[in-house]
C-alpha cells in the first residue's frame, strides 16, 4: 500500500476544517431525560435503523427491565437514576474551532503533561482516528486507505445501515442482549460506536484507533464496538478515553465484542482516563463495561488495558477460547487514587483443546482508593492440555487505600495446568532513598518505581500508547505521596 | 416438613426441656432467630458458591437420639490413637460416653461443655468466652441454639498438658438419619500448651450430618495444635466451624486431613488480636468417588507484626470435587504482616473438579502478602525416572503423592499421629509402602 505520509496529513489538515473541538459550543440535539420503549424506538428511528435492529433493541430493553443492578462487585456508589439520563445527544452543528484556546485549559494542561496534543495525536502516522463525540461519530480518517484493503472501519450506525448482514450475524453473538444489566441497557440504547471488519488473510496496516469522549453534561455514553477479524487476519485496535471535568456522575456503559475467526489475531488496547472525580471524591465517571471476545481455531485475542480514570470502574475484558489451540491474553494496569474504586480483571473460559491463556494484572492503589482484581479461569472438561498462568501484583501507597484479589479458578480437566500467583507490596523507603540520593525527587522516584512495576504490561502497548500511558501513570499518582 | 421447619419446631421443645436459668439462654434464643431469618445457606451466597447442601438436607434427620447407644471398646479401638496415652472425650450419638472417655480436672480441665454450662464454678469462664468469637452466620447460630454438649477444655496459665486430647464423636447409626451438633470450647491460658485431635466417625451406613462448632481462645504466648481427622464413611457429612481468637505471641495451628465423608465443609476463622501472633492452617485432601470437600478459610489480621501461613494440598480422583476458598484480610492498622497462602492441586480423573478462590483483601501498605495456587498433574518425567528404576506405576505414583503432601505432614508434631495419617494416605491411594515418611 502507499504509506500515508506526513505531507498527506498536512494537506488533509489544510483542506479540512478542524472538526472535533472539545465542548460547549456545539448545540446538541438532546433527547428528553428518561427511558422507556418510545425512547428506544426514537433512538432507532433517529439512526435510520432497519426494523430488525429496532426489534433487537426492544427485546434488550424488555430484558433489562426485568433485571436488577448487580451488587456483587467490591465497589460502593450512589446508583445512577436511569430515568434521569438523556439517552441520546448528537451535535447538529459542526464545531468550528480556529484555535486551541477554546479548549478547557485544565484539559490542555493534562494533554501537555502527557506531552501530547490532539493535533500531535493525529500526526502520529499510522493512527487512524475515529472520534466519537457525544455518541455520534463525527469524523473518520484514513478510511480510503483501509477501504483499499477491504477493511471496513466505520461507526456502528453506518455499519448497521451498510453492512447489515455482518452486523446482524455477529452483534450480540459474544455478549448477548441479556448478558448482564449494563450490557442489556447498552443493547437497548446504544447510540454509536465503532465497527471494524478485517477480511480474510488481511493484515491491517495501521493501528486502528478510536477516541471516546464524554462531552455533554447529563448524557450517558453507551458505545457499542464490534470487531470482526476474518480467517487469518490481524488487527490492532486502540481505544482511548479522556473526559473533561464534570461535577455530577456520568454513566458510561459500553459493550465491546471481538470475534476472532480461525487463525486470526486481535490486539485490543485501551487507555482509560475518564474523569476520576476530584480530590474529595466528588463527581467522576461510572465506567461499567462489558468486553468479551471469542477465539475460534488457532485464533488469538490480546487485551491490554491501562485504567487510570473513572470514579467507579467495573470491567472484565474476557476471552472465550472456543477453538482448539486458541490463545487469550490479558495485560492490565489499574491505578486508583483519591476516592477511586476499581473492580477489574478478566475471565478466561477454556473450551477448546490446547488453549492457552496468560493474565498479568498490576494494581496500584493510593489515596483512599480501593482496587480489586477479580478474575475467573475456567477449564472445561473437554479442554485437554489447557494452560493458564496468572499473576496479579498489587502496590499499595499509604494505609488508607485497599487492594483486593478475588481470583476464581475452576478446573474440570485433569490435563489442565493452572498457576496463579499474587503478591502485595509497597514502595520501599530504601528505594526512594536511593533515588533521592541521586537527585531524583520523591515524586519522580515514585513514577520511576511504578513504571518499573508496570513494565510487563506497558511493554504490551503499541508504541504510541506506551509513551502516553507512562506519563498518565505519573499524573494519576501526583500528590499521592505526602 | 423441611429440615428448617423441623429444627424450628423442635427448638421450642428443646427449650422447655432445658432448665430456664441456663447462662446462655439469651444467646440461644437470639441464635435461633438468626437461623430462622437466614435459613440454610444456598449456592447464591458467595461463600457457598461451590457447595450445595441440597442433597444432604433432604434426609429426615432425627435430632434427639435415644439414650441407650452403647458401643464396645473393641469395636472402636482402632479409631483411637491407641499407641499412646491420651485424654479422651468421647460422644456417642452426641451423648457423652464415660466408659470410653478419660477426662481430668487435675492440672487442667478436660471435661464436658454440659457440666461447664451447669456448674457455678465455670460460670465466669462461660460468660467470658462462650460464643464470643463465633460469628452469627446461619449454621453457627443453629449450633449455638442447640448447644448443650461437647468438649470443654481449659488449660490454666503456664501449664503444658502432658498428653494430647482426643475428641471423638461416634454415630452408631441406630437412627436412620441423625443430626449431631457438638459444641467445643477450648480456652488456653497464658503460656500454656495443648495438642488436640478431633475426629468424627460414623459406625454404619446410615446418614449422619454433623454441624460442629469449635471455639479456641489462645491467650498470650499460648500454643495450640489442633488436628482434624476426617476419614468418615460416604454416608456421613460434616460441616465444621472453627473459630480461633489469638492474643499476642500466641501460635494456633490447625491441620485438616480430609480423606473421607460425603460432603465436608471446613470453615476456619482466625482472628489475631495481638502482635506477633502466628496462625498456621494446613490441609491435605485426598478424595475419590463423589466426595466433596470445601475448605473455607479466613485469617483476619487485626494487629501488626503477625504472621499467617496457609498450605493446602489436594489430590482428586473419580468425580470428586475440591473447593478452596482462602481469604486473608489485613486491617489498615495491621502493618508488617507476613501472610502466605498456598493451594496446590492434582487432578487424577477427567471428572474431578477443583474450584479455587484464594482471596486477599489488604488495607495496610507495609505488608508482605502473597498467594499461589496451582492445578496440575504428576510429573511425567519423575514417573519415568522411577519406572525405569523398577518402581511399579502404582508405587511411583504414591511416592510422588507423598512427596507432594509431605510439607504439610511435616507439620504434625505427634509421631504416632503422623504414622497414622501416613497409613491413611497409603490406604487411600491403595499402596503399601514399607517405610515412614
Amino acid at each position: 500500500m502507499s504509506k500515508y505520509t506526513e505531507d498527506d496529513l498536512k494537506k488533509e489538515l489544510e483542506t479540512k476544517e478542524y472538526e472535533y473541538g472539545f465542548y460547549t459550543d456545539i448545540e446538541s440535539d438532546t433527547f428528553p431525560v428518561g427511558l422507556n420503549e418510545d425512547i428506544v424506538r426514537a433512538i432507532s428511528l433517529k439512526k435510520e435503523e432497519p426494523q430488525w435492529m429496532t426489534d433487537w433493541r426492544i427485546e434488550a430493553f424488555r430484558a433489562w427491565q426485568q433485571m436488577e443492578e448487580p451488587e456483587w462487585a467490591n465497589v460502593t456508589y450512589d446508583k445512577p437514576d436511569f430515568q434521569n439520563i438523556s439517552y441520546y445527544s448528537a451535535p447538529n452543528n459542526k464545531a468550528k474551532y480556529d484555535s486551541i484556546d477554546d479548549v478547557d485549559p485544565e484539559l490542555l494542561e493534562t494533554f501537555n503533561k502527557l506531552g501530547i496534543s490532539l493535533d500531535e495525536q493525529k500526526k502520529l502516522a499510522g493512527v487512524a482516528v475515529d472520534i466519537v463525540m457525544d455518541s455520534v461519530s463525527v469524523a473518520t480518517t484514513f478510511k480510503d486507505t483501509l477501504a483499499k484493503k477491504g477493511i471496513i472501519f466505520c461507526s456502528i450506525s453506518e455499519a448497521i445501515r451498510e453492512h447489515s448482514d455482518l452486523v446482524k450475524k455477529y452483534l450480540g453473538s459474544v455478549v448477548p442482549q441479556k448478558d448482564n444489566f449494563y450490557a442489556a441497557l447498552n443493547s437497548a440504547v446504544f447510540s454509536d460506536g465503532s465497527f471494524c471488519y478485517i477480511p480474510k488473510g488481511v493484515r491491517c496496516p495501521m493501528e486502528l484507533s478510536t477516541y471516546f469522549r464524554i462531552n455533554q453534561a447529563g448524557t450517558g455514553q453507551f458505545e457499542r464496538t464490534l470487531v470482526i477479524a476474518d480467517e487469518g487476519s490481524y488487527v490492532s485496535y486502540l481505544e482511548g478515553c479522556t473526559a473533561p471535568s464534570r461535577d455530577e456522575n456520568q454513566l458510561h456503559a459500553a459493550v465491546v465484542e471481538l470475534i476472532a475467526l480461525d487463525d486470526s489475531e486481535i490486539k485490543y488496547s485501551t487507555v482509560q482516563n475518564w474523569f476520576p472525580g476530584n480530590k474529595e471524591g466528588k463527581g467522576g465517571v461510572f465506567n461499567f463495561v462489558t468486553k468479551r471476545g471469542i477465539c475460534e481455531k488457532n485464533a488469538k485475542i490480546s487485551w491490554t488495558q491501562v485504567e487510570t480514570g473513572s470514579a467507579v470502574t467495573w470491567k472484565y475484558p474476557s476471552c472465550v477460547l472456543k477453538g482448539d489451540n486458541s490463545i487469550g491474553e490479558f495485560y492490565s494496569i489499574a491505578v486508583t487514587n483519591n476516592f477511586q474504586q476499581a473492580d477489574t480483571g478478566t475471565k478466561m473460559i477454556h473450551l477448546g483443546k490446547n488453549t492457552r491463556s496468560t493474565i498479568i494484572s498490576k494494581g496500584i492503589s493510593a489515596g483512599k482508593s480501593q482496587n480489586s482484581y477479580r478474575g475467573l479461569v475456567k477449564i472445561n472438561s473437554r479442554a485437554d492440555n489447557a494452560r493458564n498462568f496468572s499473576q496479579c501484583d498489587s502496590l499499595l501507597m499509604g494505609n488508607s487505600c485497599g487492594a483486593h484479589t478475588f481470583p476464581y479458578i475452576e478446573a474440570h480437566n485433569k490435563t489442565a495446568q493452572v498457576e496463579h500467583e499474587a503478591t502485595t507490596s509497597k514502595i520501599g523507603e530504601d528505594q526512594i532513598f536511593y533515588c533521592n540520593q541521586r537527585g531524583i525527587d520523591t515524586e519522580k522516584a515514585i513514577a520511576l518505581i511504578v513504571n518499573g512495576f508496570s513494565k510487563e504490561v506497558l511493554n504490551k502497548l503499541p508504541m504510541e500508547f506506551a509513551v502516553e500511558a507512562q506519563k498518565l501513570l505519573e499524573i494519576s499518582l501526583e500528590g499521592s505521596v505526602g | 416438613m423441611s429440615l428448617k421447619d423441623k429444627l424450628l419446631s423442635s427448638y421450642i421443645a428443646f427449650e422447655d426441656y432445658l432448665e430456664d436459668d441456663s447462662p446462655i439462654h439469651d444467646l440461644r434464643s437470639d441464635a435461633i432467630k438468626t437461623f430462622e431469618n437466614q435459613g440454610f445457606p444456598t449456592k447464591k451466597e458467595e461463600a457457598w458458591k461451590y457447595t450445595s447442601l441440597n442433597s444432604i438436607l433432604k434426609e429426615d434427620y432425627s435430632l434427639f437420639p435415644k439414650k441407650d447407644n452403647d458401643i464396645q471398646l473393641k469395636d472402636v479401638k482402632r479409631y483411637f490413637l491407641h499407641e499412646i496415652d491420651t485424654y479422651k472425650i468421647v460422644f456417642v450419638d452426641g451423648i457423652y460416653n464415660s466408659f470410653l472417655s478419660e477426662t481430668t480436672h487435675d492440672k487442667a480441665d478436660v471435661c464436658l461443655l454440659s457440666s461447664a454450662l451447669s456448674k457455678d464454678k465455670y460460670k465466669p469462664i462461660v460468660e467470658t468466652y462462650f460464643n464470643k468469637v463465633a460469628k452469627n452466620n446461619s449454621l453457627t447460630s443453629l449450633n449455638t441454639a442447640f448447644a448443650k454438649e461437647g468438649a470443654y477444655i481449659s488449660i490454666p496459665k503456664h501449664v503444658e498438658l502432658d498428653k494430647p486430647i482426643e475428641i471423638i464423636n461416634f454415630a452408631t447409626g441406630n437412627e436412620t438419619a441423625i443430626l449431631l451438633q457438638p459444641r467445643n470450647l477450648v480456652v488456653v491460658g497464658e503460656n500454656a500448651q495443648v495438642q488436640i485431635i478431633e475426629r468424627h466417625q460414623s459406625l454404619s451406613d446410615n446418614a449422619v450430618l454433623t454441624n460442629s462448632v469449635t471455639e479456641i481462645f489462645a491467650e498470650k504466648r499460648a500454643h495450640v495444635d489442633f488436628y482434624k481427622i476426617q476419614n468418615d464413611r460416604s454416608s456421613a457429612s460434616l460441616i465444621d466451624h472453627t473459630y480461633a481468637n489469638q492474643e499476642r505471641d500466641s501460635i494456633v495451628k490447625v491441620h485438616t486431613f480430609s480423606f473421607g465423608g460425603k460432603l465436608t465443609r471446613n470453615n476456619l476463622n482466625f482472628y489475631q488480636n495481638g502482635e506477633h501472633c502466628d496462625s498456621v492452617l494446613n490441609g491435605i485432601t485426598i478424595l475419590e468417588k463423589k466426595q466433596h470437600v470445601d475448605h473455607n478459610t479466613l485469617v483476619h489480621h487485626i494487629s501488626p507484626n503477625c504472621e499467617s501461613h496457609q498450605d493446602y494440598k489436594g489430590i482428586f480422583d473419580d468425580s470428586s470435587t475440591g473447593v478452596f476458598n482462602g481469604k486473608v484480610y489485613v486491617e489498615k492498622e495491621a502493618q508488617k504482616i507476613d501472610a502466605f497462602q498456598k493451594n496446590n492441586n492434582i487432578l487424577i480423573s477427567d471428572k474431578a473438579t477443583i474450584n479455587a478462590k484464594p482471596q486477599l483483601e489488604i488495607f495496610a501498605d507495609d505488608v508482605k502478602c502473597s498467594h499461589g495456587c496451582t492445578i496440575g498433574q504428576l510429573d511425567e518425567d519423575a514417573m519415568f525416572y522411577m519406572r525405569s528404576r523398577g518402581i511399579g506405576q502404582k508405587e511411583a505414583r504414591a511416592l510422588l503423592m507423598y512427596a507432594f503432601a509431605n510439607n504439610v505432614l511435616e507439620g504434625v508434631k505427634i509421631p504416632e499421629l503422623k504414622r497414622r495419617v501416613n497409613k491413611l494416605i497409603a490406604q487411600k491411594i491403595g499402596v503399601n509402602l514399607g517405610f515412614d515418611l
